[in-house]
């Protein structure tokens, strides 16, 4: 294959990637839209392994490594439960991290690169050390962000002191360092500023992503998402390849405004979650407790809830984390299902920063097999709250708390809610008493029209089911 | 040990309703109390002793046994002077009292050393005390009788009805007074299918009737008419005037009149002179909910139904009594919730806490001492007008839409002129090779920015295991380094190896995942 069908193959590559994320717009051509994805893959990399910059040895060592990898991925899609979607999604983007840095360590030590002036020798160099750079943050951050997801390392931030010096002396060292790899004369001295570089990097992945609360895990998820388009982005740049550049930047700039999506849809400042450290219990949020709703709740029991279910005409469903967590969605579709069979219209309202990844709602709930025309986001179903008997939070706390929007100094003021409370009734599905990762109080369990149903979502769920 | 909670029969003529019923009862025993019950005390009630008895309630002959045995008595009426003879010293009896009505009722309870709490007191202004509030579930019941008393002395449907045998206009039914009993019978009388209007002197109400669907009068008079706790005040006489005026032209319309209009402490205000309902179509129904504190209509015979000029006019005073499953129903689930409140420990023994508002207020006899009226609640600030910034709307686009509100000029120019000193760094220092590149990349960003505006926020789950699916590119990196032409290298190709099999598992990985969430969504 001749450098020209190559170059021609990427173009192709590129534009069914384009089209591929442009199909996600709606359901029905989303499923069109991934096939394009697996058709540009395919192309992209048999165009390169037949092209000229591989030996037929290559192929054979290529297939092997395919295979491989193939096989542990295609396992691990087939038995990840779709509760489990935010930790996969993660751990994969940990694996695009590393390959970046070992594409990175490859290209270093590659002794073969000739250039023709000192200026794209530097260039490249520069390149090689982004790229390592991004990637280790991309692998470390990812891991990190799994282990929190999958509940292996605990949810709470960890706040070292003075934290955001740490992270500009990181930074100060890597710009440093950086100038010792392009300036080194000996591979040797090189060497060695990519790899203090690379440990610095590793370390501030991690440490960055410790300090984020499992509230804001939506924007690190996508926040890591964006940074392996860069990582290939980068690579792409090392090798000179277009394509690993466009498709880098498509992947790295939708990460980037999915990440903007979330911050928005907390009313935070992108910077201040990187920074981290929100919901942390610290003295600000314990300050704002003299404000504290007070009053008692009303408990309910399952029965009664099934029994205002059965008699309400119109029921909006709220699903947060707690749903995943219990893994209720199959029971609330039931529910749905006979509740609908009764002529009750029922309808579910999608926080944008519901669960722990974007759009982890709408995966569970359509594992459930809920019809997606009844599932709504925040603003479309917002104005309806008025309108409905019973709204029904399901292990969800922060986004339904009317404190955003009535108490200016609560730390979540101004982030946009659902109104649940709007809704002649309310029903909140809850373990206990405890607070939101936010850590505040929520005014919504001591409303009048507000009734608690405690205990694990599922089984409490199954047993209103059984009632209906 | 364990209080005794007894239930007497109600032994007002026509009083069928009792002060617990069964399911009730498994409560309070679950609280710690015994609960004993008066053989036949929800006979009237369709409730049978056995009920009582199958969920632990021990049956008691006749109310003097129950009384001896009592700790604390729970009563729907006021005792009679005979009943509270029969108390124990030391009782705490909790029923309606209607203190300002009753002197000298409160002067026996006190002599006889009873604590009382009286339902009727209860500070409704409490949002906690809500749940306990009977006066409210016993006026709901009110208003739904009201409209089925109407319906059965009307000789109509409610709702009009087109038919083979002709045309069915609806029925017209005014409401006077929109407190808790007005608002069920607007809602029960819209739901039976008639045309339902109604008026209070507190304009607050307008959304509250209109939500339930009836239509709100209004008098053609300025004057706010709430009195504090949730009652209508006296208004003035220019005011009743023009509200005359209005009842006069509404109730000549209707086909059925409502009043339930009650003042704290005063005969009930003559609303519907005798005049007005000599202006009604014959076969009219007005119904007088006011009839126990002397009528709302001139014409009322209290506890009776009586047709004056043609017009049936209803004043029992008992409605909700003629209710008396559903109101013994909720009359004990508010004195289960009081129950809660007195019994926080839930021992069985309850508590008389002066120092809760709500409990303060209920109390009108402690100790051998009248504590009625208790002091006024200090009520808590209205609350501050919401802060503007916090409600304002976003006019958020939506995420599907792209985004459409544009950035105010100020942040636009900085964030061009950072662009433009940016892209002038690169392009004075970088070679000619590199911007051929860096131009690729700019591009694919914006294209980027554009394409993943539209993806609707259900899908993205799958745009990120897509794009990350898609990310896996980078193989491509890891290809061309394994075993280039006329270079061998075992280390380069043992760590390219390492590298396309790492992301072999997101390629392959990710499209299968992709495929695997996006075939769930269905319609």
């Amino acid at each position: 294959m001749s450098l020209g069908l190559v170059t021609v193959s990427y173009i192709g590559a590129t534009i069914l990637f384009i089209l591929s994320l442009g199909g996600l717009s709606h359901p029905e051509s989303a499923r069109r839209g991934n096939w394009f994805g697996i058709i540009g893959m395919g192309l992209a990399v048999l165009a390169t392994v037949f092209g000229p910059g591989v030996t037929n040895l290559g192929v054979l060592f290529i297939v092997v490594a395919l295979g491989i990898g193939g096989a542990v991925g295609l396992y691990a899609a087939k038995t990840v439960q779709m509760t489990q979607m935010p930790e996969l999604v993660a751990l994969m983007h940990s694996l695009v991290g590393l390959a970046a840095c070992t594409i990175g360590l490859a290209s270093f030590i590659d002794p073969s690169a000739h250039f023709a002036t000192p200026a794209e020798k530097s260039i490249h160099e520069i390149e090689i050390y982004i790229g390592v750079l991004i990637g280790a943050v991309t692998f470390s951050g990812s891991i990190i962000a799994f282990g929190k997801l999958s509940g292996k390392i605990g949810g709470t931030p960890v706040l070292l002191p003075g934290r955001h010096w740490i992270n500009l002396a990181g930074l100060i060292a890597v710009i440093v360092f950086g100038w010792v790899f392009v300036g080194a004369q000996s591979g040797a001295a090189a060497g060695f500023a990519l790899f203090v570089m690379t440990v610095i990097a590793l370390a501030f992945g991690v440490h960055m992503v410790m300090a984020i609360g499992g509230a804001d895990m939506p924007v690190v998820v996508s926040m890591l998402n964006s940074y392996s388009g860069w990582a290939a982005a980068a690579t792409g740049f090392m090798l000179s390849n277009d394509l690993l550049i466009v498709t880098g930047a498509l992947v790295g700039s939708s990460g980037a405004i999915l990440s903007y999506i979330m911050c928005r849809a907390m009313n935070r400042n992108f910077i201040s979650v990187i920074a981290g450290g929100f919901g942390s219990g610290g003295g600000t949020v314990v300050a704002a407790a003299d404000g504290q709703p007070q009053g008692e709740v009303s408990p309910i029991s399952a029965e009664e809830t099934a029994e205002l279910l059965k008699d309400s005409k119109g029921v909006i469903i709220v699903p947060g984390y707690g749903m995943a967590v219990a893994q209720a969605q199959h029971t609330v579709n039931e529910i749905t299902a006979k509740l609908r069979e009764k002529g009750v219209e029922v309808r579910f309202a999608i926080h944008p920063v519901a669960g722990r990844m974007p759009g982890h709602m709408n995966v569970l709930l359509a594992e459930a097999k809920v019809p997606y025309d009844i599932v709504f986001e925040m603003d479309e179903i917002n104005e309806d709250f008025p309108s409905t008997d019973v709204a029904i939070v399901i292990g969800a706390n922060d986004i339904v708390n009317p404190a955003a929007q009535d108490d200016p100094a609560s730390p979540i003021a101004g982030m946009p809610v659902l109104e649940v409370w709007k809704a002649k009734t309310t029903i909140v599905m809850k373990r206990s008493m405890a607070s939101g990762y936010a850590g505040i109080d929520n005014p919504l369990f001591y409303k009048e029209n507000n009734r608690m149903l405690f205990g694990d979502a599922k089984k409490m769920l199954e047993e209103v089911s059984k009632n209906i | 040990m364990t209080s005794i909670i007894g239930i007497p029969r109600e032994t007002f003529p026509g009083e069928r309703r009792v002060a617990t019923v069964p399911e009730v009862v498994e409560k309070l025993i679950k609280l710690g109390f015994a609960v004993s019950v008066e053989r036949g005390a929800g006979e009237a009630a369709d409730i049978p002793d056995a009920h009582y008895e199958a969920v632990g309630a021990t049956l008691v002959d006749g109310a003097a046994a129950l009384y001896a045995g009592a700790d604390v008595v729970f009563k729907v009426r006021a005792p009679t002077a005979e009943e509270v003879a029969q108390m124990k010293a030391g009782t705490t009896l909790v029923s309606f009292i209607w203190p300002a009505q009753n002197p000298e009722l409160m002067e026996l309870l006190k002599a006889r050393g009873v604590t009382v709490l009286a339902m009727d007191c209860l500070p409704r202004q409490l949002s906690r005390a809500q749940k306990m509030d009977a006066l409210t579930s016993m006026a709901g019941i009110t208003g739904y009788r009201a409209v089925i008393e109407a319906a059965n002395a009307f000789g109509r449907y409610f709702a009009g009805q087109i038919t083979a045998a002709g045309k069915i206009p609806p029925a017209r039914v005014f409401i006077a007074g929109a407190g808790v009993a007005g608002l069920a019978a607007i809602g029960t009388a819209a739901n039976l299918g008639a045309i339902v209007r109604a008026n209070d002197t507190r304009a607050e109400v307008a959304d509250q009737v209109k939500s339930l669907g009836g239509e709100f009068v209004k008098v053609d008079y300025e004057e706010e008419g709430s009195g504090g706790g949730g009652y209508a005040k006296v208004m003035s006489e220019g005011f009743q005037a023009a509200q005359r005026q209005m009842y006069a032209t509404e109730v000549k319309n209707a086909d059925i009149v409502i009043t339930t209009a009650l003042i704290p402490g005063k005969p009930a205000p003559k609303l519907i002179s005798a005049e007005m309902v000599r202006s009604m179509k014959p076969g009219s129904v007005i119904i007088d909910l006011a009839g126990e504190q002397g009528g709302n209509c001139e014409l009322t015979v209290p506890g009776e139904a009586v047709v004056r000029h043609g017009v049936t006019i209803v004043g029992y005073t008992d409605m909700a009594s003629r209710l008396a499953k559903q109101s013994s129903t909720l009359y004990a689930t508010n004195l289960l919730r009081l129950t809660e409140e007195l019994c926080k420990a839930k021992d069985g023994n309850i508590l008389v806490d002066m120092n809760d508002d709500a409990i303060r207020g209920l109390t009108v006899v402690k100790a051998g001492e009248i504590t009625w009226p208790a002091p006024a609640l200090k009520l808590p600030a209205p609350p501050p007008p919401k802060p503007a910034a916090a409600i304002v709307e976003k006019k958020s686009s939506g995420h599907g839409h792209g985004s459409s509100e544009p950035m105010d000029m100020k942040s636009l120019a900085i964030t061009f002129g950072v662009g433009a000193v940016l892209l002038a760094l690169v392009g004075a220092t970088a070679p000619a090779v590199f911007l051929g590149h860096f131009t690729v990349f700019v591009l694919a960003c914006f294209v980027g920015y554009m394409v993943v505006w539209n993806v609707t926020p259900s899908l993205h789950t799958p745009l990120m295991s897509v794009t990350n699916a898609i990310s896996s590119i980078i193989c491509i990196g890891a290809l061309i380094q394994i075993a280039p032409p006329g270079r061998p290298s075992i280390l380069i190709g043992l760590i390219a190896f390492v590298g396309i099999a790492l992301t072999a598992v997101n390629m392959f990985g990710g499209f299968a995942v992709t495929r695997r969430m996006l075939a769930m969504f269905r319609k």
